[in-house]
């Protein structure tokens, strides 16, 4: 215990060092990403001294760009289970190298998904409103109780399998199974919890006939089987490329199996959507109209929806035409379907329910310069959170990031107590 | 050696830098802070206020009121009475547009100038149906127009209401004489409320209210029509600071027409229970499960 008290803060330092070593692209792509964040902050600032109502939201469309993009960043963070399934389930050993890139994905995700709950709300000084004990949580009743119970769960969880993981391995000792493989199932129950608890929070609504479908679970938790597993395709590329690390190609061909598949499920699940939208039609169906086609000259989020409609079909057929001479047809898929499911969820979902309004009003949404400053801002934040954890790794996993008071022959500064106590 | 102390000697630089510039982005932000007290900040729910506590609240809300907007004003903690429970009805026959019912509840209410807010708006809808699809709340001209039949639309105090549902801090809840109420200084203005009710009877501060010192109506409840915080959400209270002292609605008051009908749900003899026993009444999206208070009739 007490040799932990001396060998962890030394892992946090290192971890530190080596976040903020690295090349001149690992430099540029850092810069950019702060310079980024410091517009968003800024953008931030602006938006809690002057109020909500310098967004593009009005009391017809009350949430924007910002729960389009919770929706979206909750899935993504559900998508990297698609990695631990193969890995712990079905003794991938090749995935299970690679799986902590889901698991920091996950953690990324999740971070950026409290971002945008943040900056959407009206008050965040009166978030402690709702600790347990301190305020008033209206758990079980709330749906968004909920939400707050199964995001932080699944954040801390994935935190400790992470941490514990590269922790034992910076010892130089093997984890101990006991402390981490309950974790990873429960972790892989709780990745469908939170897209589901997301998504009930839209459903659960009998206001909002275009939310009030009991697809909307199901079709939650295909788009995120679509867009993690594409992220992480992308991402592997590049870390082989850039990382200077040797990763087999096995993970990365099972998680294009997979995309295969989710991809053409989503699709089935949106066309069921639209058939018995539009089959059945009637006043219920006006959300879906003016989603699609417009309604009453009104079709500010037609362009939008067909955007993604031909990304999704135009990805699902290059993941066919695609193999390994033709990678490429393959990456476009991805970068396809995931801008493709990121519309289809957000602008394409969140803002259309709140379209007519419940009183058939018809007032249209379109995100302003300030909501995209400060949605760029958190995406960046989320690109640096998950290139740090993944520099972390590799330099943990490659042995470049070790105790050098346990695993190597002790140096004059080392720290003689330490070694004895952890050999 | 050399490279590396001239490594931690950038980092070092690049760190105060960063620090530097995160601190100027967030500048804007003292602009808000400045606004806000620490007693607001720590103060308790509504329901955990005891006596003193809300005492102590009112005056320091009032104070506020002169400060920010120079206007004297008498903030009431006023309660439910016991044997009250609060209908309203609108009759359809009688209703012909003219939008007096709003403009009353936007003075009545000190809403926003700006905005022009109000808590009741009013559809006009085609004679010959019952769908909303079919009707504008942007009519102008004469009125009443043949054609149409008019439904002002206002918070129906639902008994099963889904804005208390979802709430996450239970900054909203119904109240004993049945009128559905927010805590302004609770609520995270995360407007879940609002996608949640069916008849789009809240409204959320977008921007912090606006009201001339000489046209703020100074009567006012803790829970009903004092001026709201930015970033919060509100709605229509029955005008609980007037009903629940024995007067009516403001916008019953305006109402040109008699069309509005308010009162005691459990007195017998209430002109209420008048209607609701023999007129022809109906709920507006009955389909929903929400119970409204609120209800319709045609009287022809």
């Amino acid at each position: 215990m007490n040799a932990h008290a001396r060998s962890y803060p030394r892992f946090l330092l290192k971890a530190v060092g080596v976040s903020t070593d690295g090349s001149w692209v690992f430099y540029t792509w850092m810069t950019v990403l702060t310079a980024i964040m410091l517009v968003g902050v800024n953008a931030w600032a602006h938006q809690l001294a002057g109020g909500m109502g310098m967004t593009g939201m009005s009391d017809h469309v009350s949430w924007g760009l910002y729960i389009a993009n919770f929706a979206f960043a909750v899935g993504l963070a559900a998508g990297g289970v698609m990695m631990v399934i193969p890995a712990y389930l079905y003794d991938d050993h090749d995935m299970h190298d690679v799986v902590i890139v889901g698991e920091i994905l996950a953690i990324a995700a999740i971070i950026m998904a409290l971002g945008f709950v943040t900056v959407d709300i009206g008050r965040p000084d009166r978030l402690w409103h709702m600790a347990p004990l301190l305020g008033r949580f209206n758990w079980p009743v709330s749906m968004l109780t909920w939400d707050v119970v199964v995001l932080s769960g699944y954040l801390l969880l994935n935190l400790h399998i992470c941490g514990y993981l590269l922790y034992k391995r910076f010892l130089g000792e093997r984890p101990d199974k006991r402390w981490y493989v309950p974790f990873v199932l429960l972790s892989i129950v709780w990745a469908v919890s939170i897209h589901t608890v997301t998504a009930f929070l839209f459903s659960g609504l009998g206001g909002r006939p275009f939310w009030n479908t009991a697809l909307l679970a199901p079709r939650f938790l295909v788009s995120a089987f679509v867009s993690g597993p594409a992220f992480i395709i992308i991402a592997l590329q590049i870390i082989k490329r850039l990382g200077g690390v040797k990763i087999p190609d096995g993970p990365m061909w099972t998680l294009i199996k997979i995309l295969r598949v989710t991809v053409f499920i989503n699709l089935f699940l949106v066309l069921s959507e639209i058939f018995t939208e539009f089959y059945t039609g009637g006043s219920h169906t006006a959300s879906a109209t003016y989603l699609y086609f417009g309604l009453h000259g009104h079709d500010a989020l037609v362009p939008w929806i067909w955007t993604a409609v031909v990304f999704n079909v135009v990805a699902a057929g290059l993941l066919l035409a695609g193999n390994k001479e033709r990678l490429w047809f393959i990456d476009l898929a991805c970068v396809l379907t995931f801008i493709g499911v990121w519309i289809e969820k957000g602008m394409g979902l969140v803002v259309p329910g709140f379209i007519p309004s419940t009183l058939h009003e018809l007032v249209e949404y379109m995100p302003n310069e300030l909501e995209w400053r400060i949605v760029a801002g958190i995406w960046a934040l989320g690109m640096m959170i998950f290139t740090l954890g993944i520099k972390v790794a590799i330099a943990v996993f490659t042995n470049r990031m070790q105790d050098t008071a346990a695993a190597l022959p002790p140096v004059p500064a080392a720290e003689p107590v330490a070694l004895a106590e952890e050999a | 050696m050399n490279e590396t102390s001239r490594r931690t000697l950038l980092k070092g630089a690049g760190a105060t830098l960063g620090a530097a510039a995160f601190a100027k982005a967030l500048a804007p932000i003292t602009e808000w802070t400045d606004d806000l007290s620490m007693d607001g900040f720590l103060q308790k729910h509504y329901k955990e206020l005891d006596r003193s506590e809300m005492e102590a609240v009112l005056r320091r809300l009032e104070a506020q009121t002169l400060d920010e907007y120079g206007a004297q004003v008498f903030i009431d903690d006023v309660r439910p009475t016991e044997g009250v429970q609060f209908g309203y009805a609108l009759n359809l026959s009688a209703c012909i547009g003219c939008r007096r019912c709003a403009e009353a509840c936007h003075n009545e209410n000190n809403h926003d100038r700006a905005t022009n807010n109000s808590y009741i708006r009013v559809l006009a809808i085609d004679k010959g149906t019952v769908d909303l699809a079919f009707s504008t709340t942007t009519y102008d001209g004469a009125v009443p127009q043949r054609d149409k039949y008019y439904m002002p639309v206002q918070c129906h105090q639902c008994d099963n209401a889904p804005c208390i549902k979802v709430c996450p801090v239970e900054a909203t809840w119904k109240e004993a004489d049945g009128i559905v109420v927010v805590d302004y200084d609770w609520c995270i203005g995360c407007r879940y409320c609002e996608a949640a009710c069916p008849y789009h009877a809240r409204r959320f501060n977008w921007s912090k209210p606006e009201v001339p010192a000489d046209e703020i109506n100074p009567d006012q409840a803790y829970l009903s029509n004092r001026m709201r915080p930015q970033g919060v959400m509100e709605k229509c209270t029955f005008c609980l600071h007037r009903t629940r002292k024995g007067k009516l609605p403001a916008c019953l008051e305006a109402c040109p027409t008699g069309s509005r009908v308010f009162g005691n749900l459990l007195d017998p003899d209430s002109e209420i229970r008048q209607v609701l026993e023999h007129k022809r009444v109906f709920v507006l999206k009955e389909d929903v499960g929400t119970q409204p208070r609120f209800f319709y009739f045609f009287d022809e």
